[in-house]
């Protein structure tokens, strides 16, 4: 076929394109991702029974803020990946001072602690079941974000399927931190980290294949 | 450089508001500017040429709903380009072919290449292989020029679905290329 006319194919049953497409695709994606996540904690596992009082504490609240900060920048970063020929600016920046500040924050925890008082710190109760039930949990959220970068023209695959693992990684860490007791900053530093960190894996090995095009 | 970007950009605009006549415009001098962009860079693979501007051309339809108003056309069309001239490379296997080892965006829209070469792949004997719900739409809207109105009646469609089936039959197309190639 002559490259003409495959021009004048494509040309005639152009029809017009919305605007907002991309936003619109990763709007829904967050629905329906961040519904299942939570729906599959809500079932599976539940909110904390002390609640009421642990909404009253400031690191509660320093918790939520650093997975929300993580959660913005891994979006910010998969929607730019998402179009052929954005540049990334400093959106790596807004992934990694989150991380750097919460591990500031355990560092100071460390130090300030009696030496009998680390390990406590640093395991917690739940250290060896915390990164699996994140990775679990954001399962529904990764399943959405690959589906919105795979309707969409990532050059970078790899890239963009550890930037939606992220953003699933993040969405599953904020819904098991309503259950999860754990308020240490060594702890979610550590462990936390490493539960989202399963869903970046999973997105880069994944990427290379699905989000080809 | 900068009035072909305004020109072509002002094109695709119009073709993105449903202007089949300045969309049609906008691909056709679009595959000047990619034809001499890929020559240039496939230097040892002339035989390639023809048939990766068909590839990209088919890619930037395919995702022009990723085109954001507010980004410079030339970063758009050139890393569409471009992943593809690499997806390609790669597939091949050709090492240190790329002409230029430093690529500068704005090389895009630099030189023009109006004399197509023979591209080597059919694209309708690809189409062949979609199944009947995505080709027959492509076949008929496409090629025949009907209208969707006209196809949803013959096709028993819906007219939402004959638009969706033919805009999933080009994506398939497109990975149909490529694993041909």
């Amino acid at each position: 076929m002559k490259t003409d006319d495959l021009i004048g194919l494509l040309a005639r049953g152009a029809f017009a394109v919305e605007a907002g497409g991309v936003r619109r695709r990763y709007a829904m994606a967050l629905g329906w991702g961040v519904s299942g996540t939570l729906l599959l904690m809500l079932f599976w596992l539940g909110v904390r029974p002390d609640m009421a009082r642990a909404v009253l504490l400031p690191m509660f609240w320093v918790k939520l803020g650093f997975l929300a900060t993580l959660l913005a920048g891994a979006l910010v970063a998969a929607l730019r990946l998402s179009r052929p020929g954005v540049p990334m600016g400093r959106v790596a920046l807004a992934v990694v001072a989150p991380v750097l500040a919460m591990w500031l924050l355990a560092a100071f925890t460390l130090l300030g602690a009696a030496s009998g008082e680390r390990a406590a710190l640093l395991l917690g109760m739940s250290w060896s079941v915390c990164p699996f039930y994140i990775a679990a949990l954001s399962m529904p959220a990764f399943i959405a974000a690959l589906w919105a970068m795979r309707g969409l023209a990532p050059t970078r695959p790899v890239l963009a399927g550890a930037a939606s693992g992220l953003l699933s990684g993040a969405i599953g860490a904020l819904a098991y931190s309503l259950y999860c007791p754990e308020m240490a900053a060594p702890f979610i530093g550590i462990w936390y980290l490493l539960g989202m960190m399963i869903p970046v894996v999973l997105g880069g090995v994944l990427g290379r294949r699905l989000l080809r095009w | 450089m900068s009035e072909s970007e305004s020109r072509l950009r002002e094109l695709l605009l119009r073709g993105l508001a449903g202007e089949r006549q300045a969309y049609h415009q906008f691909l056709r001098e679009l595959s000047v500017f990619l034809r001499a962009y890929l020559r240039g860079r496939l230097a040892r693979l002339p035989g390639e040429v023809e048939d990766l501007v068909q590839e990209t051309l088919l890619a930037i339809h395919n995702q022009r709903h990723t085109y954001d108003v507010s980004q410079p056309l030339t970063a758009w069309v050139h890393a569409i380009a471009r992943y593809k001239m690499v997806d390609m490379l790669r597939r091949h296997a050709v090492r240190e072919a790329l002409h230029e080892p430093l690529d500068e965006e704005s090389a895009i829209f630099a030189s023009a290449d109006h004399e197509a070469g023979d591209a080597r792949r059919d694209v309708l004997q690809l189409l062949a292989r979609l199944p009947d719900s995505q080709r027959l739409p492509i076949q008929y809207m496409k090629l025949e020029g009907r209208s969707v109105v006209e196809i949803a009646t013959l096709t028993k469609m819906s007219e939402s679905a004959v638009k969706v089936a033919v805009h999933r039959g080009l994506k398939k197309l497109a990975l149909l290329i490529r694993d041909a190639s």
